[in-house]
């Protein structure tokens, strides 16, 4: 029990229990570990609900590809994620409410608007680069990449060159020094 | 609407544990993301290969015994490129990625939960705007659900025996550095 209850693993140990997770899911759901599709879905679901019209060409589209956006293993895998780094936190006495992370306070001040109107236009641009390319750093970057996807290998070269070259531009040269 | 209720708990129960994992791995804190972009803290790199590593080998063999079949995303050279780009930098300016936004909410951070609700608006766009988007998407080619071993000719147990070389080459280097600090 020692074990859950500490704060961190070795991220070998993480990882090689991500690939064995992965094994997992292929075994007895056959389906990689992905998060973004269960957001196109709820997405899909609330236009259909709430402006049909807005959603009629997707749906079309998609009902050719055979696929109908639907509460499934993915999107109950969204919520585990949730609970489990719950559990994990709470084992760990590791849960913080923080809204504005040290890091960010060094070099965008102390502001809570300012970070959290950034993580919600951040977080947007990233779902929606997501679905454009069909998956994240977990469907592109750890499921795809284990399956030998080309569209993986490209995706996951790209994403970390962007967010390298973007970081530093934002946090500059010296932000090395407060990490 | 639903998928069966078994498929809906083995899905359930397979995010408990990648949560757990990346919370664990502290992948689920803004300073480590941050960090790996700052080529500094190598934590996030040390976890997704390793995970690929292993994630290869097991399921190759699954896939060769027939007890599982891969699920690839089509090769859409446009999407890919775009998409990969705009997300990168959503994740720098974010500070998470899906996954691990997710998991950060679990610890209790809020500038993650706003960016989670930022994370359905984009995916709320991308639904409106979709038909539009599709000469983007494959406008520059798109070969399909090809792998690596079928562009290039070479047995996928190349690709993985590189990636299980490639890991314990690392964690080898990276136990003498700290061995000799």
């Amino acid at each position: 029990m020692r074990f859950f209850r500490r704060k961190s693993w070795s991220p070998y140990i993480v990882g090689i229990g991500i690939g064995v997770l992965s094994w997992f899911a292929f075994a007895t759901a056959n389906k990689p570990i992905g998060i973004t599709s269960a957001f196109e879905y709820t997405a899909a679901l609330t236009e259909k609900a709430a402006t049909p019209e807005l959603a009629e060409p997707y749906l079309q589209a998609k009902k050719k590809d055979g696929k109908t956006p639907k509460i499934d293993w993915e999107w109950m895998l969204v919520v585990g994620v949730f609970a489990g780094a719950w559990l994990s936190a709470r084992a760990s006495n590791d849960r913080t409410e923080r809204t504005v992370p040290p890091l960010w306070e060094w070099r965008f001040g102390p502001s809570a608007p300012k970070r959290l109107a950034a993580a919600f236009f951040g977080g947007a641009l990233m779902m929606f680069g997501a679905r454009l390319a069909q998956g994240c750093t977990s469907g592109h970057g750890i499921s795809g990449a284990l399956q030998l996807a080309l569209s993986s290998w490209i995706f996951v070269i790209l994403l970390f060159a962007a967010g390298t070259v973007v970081t530093f531009l934002l946090y500059g040269r010296e932000a090395r020094d407060h990490v | 609407m639903f998928d069966s209720p078994y498929k809906l708990m083995l899905g359930f129960i397979t995010g408990i544990a990648f949560g757990f994992l990346l919370q664990k791995g502290r992948v689920a804190k803004f300073r480590v993301i941050v960090g790996q972009f700052l080529l500094k803290d190598w934590t996030v790199f040390k976890v997704m290969l390793t995970a690929v590593a292993v994630g290869a080998v097991g399921v190759w063999i699954m896939v060769a015994m027939g007890w599982a079949s891969l699920s690839i995303k089509p090769a859409a050279f446009g999407g890919v490129i775009v998409g990969a780009i705009l997300f990168g930098t959503g994740m720098a300016i974010f500070g998470y990625c899906p996954g691990t936004s997710v998991a950060a909410c679990g610890e209790g951070r809020r500038d993650a939960m706003v960016g989670v609700v930022g994370m359905l608006a984009g995916a709320l766009i991308y639904v409106a705007v979709f038909p539009a988007l599709q000469g983007l998407v494959n406008g520059i080619g798109n070969l399909g659900e090809v792998t690596l071993p079928a562009v290039t000719g070479l047995s996928p147990w190349v690709f993985a025996g590189a990636l299980a070389f490639a890991a314990l080459l690392l964690a080898a280097l990276v136990q003498r550095r700290a061995e000799q600090h």
